[in-house]
């Protein structure tokens, strides 16, 4: 296998010479987006299942053999469409902002780890990059819910706004407890970090449990899912910010919200569930782990989606300013004590 | 003592743990779903869905003109014009129901003193322009025609309850 990548690179250089360069990183990156929408595009079929069945129902079967090709149809469907401009909106805007929303959640692969070897860029401060473009998302839904010119879109991107600069917060404070225990920014070393004889036992998540829920729930408010999901609340305020949007434009703030679903299960599993180590220590390390992990923690997303009723915005706010950023930044001062006695173990 | 525990019940997830353990049962429970087109939920004999116009055996339409249905429907969707016949009994000429309006209530079928305007089982009909969904004499006859031995079967396990 990397004998034949070695020979690939070799010709491209000797037939591009200088070229060569952007057009492999093109098809690297071809590699991670085409697989990523895939993704996207089976985790909502995923999701109509599973939620199907938890409410003892059988999800969609029709097209195709147990509704297996029943994204490419609702694909289908929507390239279809008409894109529905209205009148009184920003024009430009209001295209802007699906782009504005899925940029930053294509963008943010550039730095993640899929194993030791696999990773577009290993930037140093991949932690931080990590951060700063996935908190560029709610300008796309900030942008769509002004550009309508609607109240409903307004209001859901105010609400959107407001609640992920709250979770944010704790967010960041929860992966400085991780950065302290792994004392590196680069997403492959807190990974290495994970690493030891003691298998599962030595993933951040053991000393690290309450910010792992943290991050968990964060990372599903950040997201906007259920039951965090107050931006589209589509009993209250319709569907929020793309109560305006049809088609395609529509399609892409789809595209970009299962995306940063998936993105938020590989950060978990990365930062507090061991990425691609395996969880016993007899076991080769792989791949395959992290994508197990990162399914795991998918389904957790629907599950929660599947189980708990929409949060009052009150409460919302409540719990992401009393309640997890007290307690994460308790933890930070918690681990950094931990880590000068002799009991800490990672 | 009841504060300290509400504490940690809340910080331990307790109640939405619950919650989820609940859903997970049932993601492996029997699915109810009806898989409609090869499935079909049983009917009761007092079903009411496509209206017909029943004949007696000897092919006499029942239909007597009486307009009671007119009357009671509240939908206003039946429409009767009535003559005398060369034989001298009373006759629609006009008989029409505008599917689009009824409400199937059944109020047309009980009022009717001789079971001539009945409503069928019949619930899978469609219509692609606006109006074949008005349904005139001729096609609810046909309707009746087609379905009278449902018909008098559902008003015979009817009939000891009326």
């Amino acid at each position: 296998m990397m004998d034949l990548l070695q020979t690939i690179q070799q010709a491209g250089q000797n037939l591009l010479g200088s070229a060569w360069l952007p057009i492999w990183t093109l098809v690297k990156i071809m590699l991670i987006v085409m697989p990523l929408m895939g993704a996207v595009a089976y985790l909502t079929l995923a999701e109509r299942k599973v939620i199907g069945w938890m409410q003892i129902r059988i999800g969609p079967n029709r097209v195709g053999y147990f509704g297996l090709l029943q994204p490419l149809a609702d694909g289908i469907k929507l390239l279809m469409k008409e894109i529905i401009v209205p009148t009184g909106s920003n024009k430009f805007l209001f295209v802007l902002a699906p782009i504005m929303a899925l940029m930053p959640a294509l963008a943010a692969w550039a730095v993640v780890p899929f194993n030791a070897e696999m990773v577009l860029s290993n930037a140093n401060a991949g932690l931080l990059y990590i951060l700063a473009i996935t908190s560029l998302g709610v300008y796309g839904v900030i942008i769509a819910g002004w550009a309508s010119n609607s109240k409903y879109a307004f209001l859901g991107s105010l609400r959107a706004a407001a609640q992920i600069v709250s979770y944010e917060i704790a967010m960041g404070f929860a992966l400085v407890c991780v950065l302290m225990a792994s004392q590196s920014l680069n997403l492959g070393d807190i990974v290495r970090g994970q690493q030891g004889h003691a298998g599962l036992l030595n993933w951040y998540i053991v000393p690290l449990f309450p910010m792992f829920l943290v991050y968990l729930i964060s990372g599903v408010a950040e997201t906007g899912r259920a039951p965090f999901d107050v931006a589209e609340g589509e009993s209250e305020i319709v569907a929020g910010f793309h109560v305006e949007y049809s088609g395609m434009t529509f399609a892409l703030f789809f595209l970009a919200e299962y995306a940063n679903m998936i993105l938020i299960a590989f950060l978990t599993s990365i930062m507090f569930l061991g990425g691609w180590l395996s969880p016993l220590p007899f076991l080769p390390d792989g791949i395959v782990w992290m994508l197990g992990k990162v399914s795991f923690v998918l389904f957790l997303f629907l599950w929660f989606r599947a189980t708990f009723p929409r949060y009052r915005y009150d409460q919302l706010m409540r719990l992401g300013w009393k309640v997890f950023i007290p307690l994460s930044i308790v933890w930070v001062v918690v681990v950094g004590a931990w880590m000068q006695t002799p009991l800490w173990f990672w | 003592m009841e504060n300290i525990k509400n504490f940690f019940k809340t910080f331990l997830l307790f109640e939405l743990l619950k919650g989820m353990a609940l859903t997970g049962r049932y993601m492996f429970a029997r699915k109810i779903t009806v898989q409609f087109p090869e499935e079909k939920t049983p009917q009761s004999f007092r079903f009411r869905g496509l209206h017909a116009q029943r004949r007696y055996a000897n092919g006499e339409e029942r239909c007597i003109g009486c307009k009671l249905c007119e009357a009671v429907c509240p939908a206003l969707a039946i429409k009767i014009e009535v003559a005398e016949r060369e034989d001298g009994t009373r006759r629609t000429t006009q008989y029409d129901i505008d599917l689009t309006k009824c409400i199937f209530c059944g109020f047309c079928e009980e009022s009717c003193p001789v079971d001539a305007i009945v409503e069928t089982r019949v619930f899978e009909y469609h219509g692609e322009k606006k109006l074949d969904l008005y349904y005139t004499k001729p096609m609810l006859l046909a309707v009746g025609d087609k379905y009278e031995e449902q018909i008098a079967k559902d008003r015979a396990a009817d009939a000891k309850y009326r």
